[in-house]
């Protein structure tokens, strides 16, 4: 029996992606074998490790509990795409810099929940940001380095933010 | 692994949704954030023929004020619910217990309403509204049924859900201004799976406790009211309440299935622990 296949039209990384796909290929099977998007990593396939978040109209999703097909229409950012800007960069440096990445395979997802914490709670705390960061398994047990370099880069952008006007 | 196989539609308008959960009855599921059921459906532990993708319907995701009650539809999801200044201000509980659910990707795309209707005894929305007794509204192709909590929630992944009728909404009663919300969980990690969870409302008139809802998860096969608990706190003087009493009524009435993560006895004990932490927060008026 042949799989059931639906036409989807949506964009990663920027690149309109326009063809037929199977229905039942989540959005990292889909990025990693059509695309040869690598970035994001398969660990348990059901929701638990975090190392498959991807971007999804600029929300954060776990890409192995995403459909392919309910990207249609949408717009998907990886690793690779989002590696492009700045902001970014700042944060795999600073990762870098703290030896925040060992054998590498949650960094991708763990930079994923890094970027959404400075892009939406820039002042979250050390503990705040171990809970943020909760939904991603890092098993070289790194923790310590990545809360740290997720804290320097927010730390970095509070001393260089506008400062507040004063209101006297 | 991967999910065997199925169809996939995603309909525009909520008649169109109805009628394929009606044509293809037993052999079709609803597909809302699919934080539950695409897992499980990864696992093989759930192989529809029809995934019918609901989250194209926007009227479901609303969060209105509708008189005494706060109507929330069936998309709205985690991380919505945490942003909403009405869900904090008129039904506290809820908002409390957004915080304990999942982790931060799967708060961004999970919803009230596929939670409800997946009915885990181990989540938190069921025994919040089981708690509150929220009204569940239920959409069929031959028109709409408004069931209460306590009826909705039959056992394990059990629910009041027939065959072709999806959750539209869910409507809380609004918080009274005497009355105090208090959510506390369990679990190894924030965003677990919790070991014991606790949903409690007292109304308070004079000192006096005028009216005690709790219910306990992830303690049996569904979320469960502490009748005998209830009871024995209604009447008394908030600021005079024995603690000790009221553990040893809890214990005799609450008796938790053991799961993979404790035995009964030490649920049970932890099942104390929280009604002590929340009887003792409101105590000190920072609940």
């Amino acid at each position: 029996m042949s799989e059931h296949m639906m036409p989807v039209h949506f964009w990663v990384n920027g690149e309109a992606v326009n063809k037929p796909i199977p229905v039942r290929q989540h959005l990292v099977d889909f990025l990693r074998e059509d695309l040869g998007l690598t970035g994001s990593h398969l660990g348990c396939e059901h929701g638990v490790c975090g190392a498959c978040q991807v971007l999804v109209d600029g929300v954060l999703v776990r890409g192995c509990l995403s459909l392919a097909v309910s990207a249609n229409g949408k717009t998907v950012q990886t690793i690779e795409g989002l590696s492009e800007r700045a902001e970014f960069q700042q944060l795999q440096k600073a990762f870098l810099a703290h030896n925040a990445f060992q054998c590498g395979f949650c960094s991708s997802g763990m930079l994923l929940s890094a970027y959404s914490i400075v892009q939406d709670y820039p002042k979250a705390t050390r503990t705040d940001i171990r809970e943020l960061i909760s939904g991603n398994y890092c098993r070289c047990t790194g923790y310590q380095s990545i809360v740290d370099a997720i804290e320097e880069v927010l730390i970095q952008n509070a001393l260089h933010a506008p400062n507040p006007v004063d209101p006297s | 692994m991967k999910s065997p196989d199925f169809d996939y539609v995603k309909p525009t308008r909520l008649a169109q949704a109805l009628s394929l959960l009606a044509e293809h009855e037993g052999e079709v599921q609803i597909l809302a954030g699919g934080q539950s059921l695409l897992a499980m459906m990864n696992l093989r532990m759930s192989w529809p023929k029809l995934l019918v993708d609901i989250t194209g319907l926007s009227e479901l995701r609303t969060i209105a004020l509708q008189g005494p009650s706060l109507r929330i539809g069936a998309l709205v999801t985690h991380a919505q619910l945490l942003s909403s200044a009405l869900v904090s201000t008129h039904v506290p509980l809820l908002f409390q217990s957004a915080s304990h659910v999942a982790h931060l990707a799967i708060r961004n795309v999970g919803t009230i309403g596929g939670s409800l209707a997946l009915a885990d005894p181990a989540a938190e929305y069921p025994a919040v509204a089981l708690c509150l007794n929220a009204t569940l509204v239920l959409q069929g192709l031959h028109g709409e049924r408004r069931v209460s909590a306590q009826n909705f929630f039959q056992g394990l992944y059990q629910t009041d859900l027939r065959a072709g009728e999806l959750i539209t909404a869910i409507e809380f009663a609004s918080v009274q201004a005497n009355e105090v919300q208090v959510f506390r969980e369990l679990a190894r990690r924030r965003g677990d799976y919790a070991l014991v969870g606790m949903a409690m409302a007292l109304r308070v008139k004079q000192g006096r406790i005028d009216g005690a809802r709790l219910a306990f998860l992830a303690v049996g096969d569904q979320p469960v009211l502490a009748l005998k608990t209830m009871q024995h706190l209604q009447g008394q003087v908030l600021r005079e309440l024995a603690l000790p009493a009221c553990l040893a009524g809890l214990r005799s009435e609450l008796i938790p299935k053991a799961d993979l993560q404790a035995q009964s006895t030490t649920k049970a004990h932890w099942a104390g622990v929280l009604l002590s932490r929340a009887l003792g927060a409101i105590g000190e008026g920072v609940a």
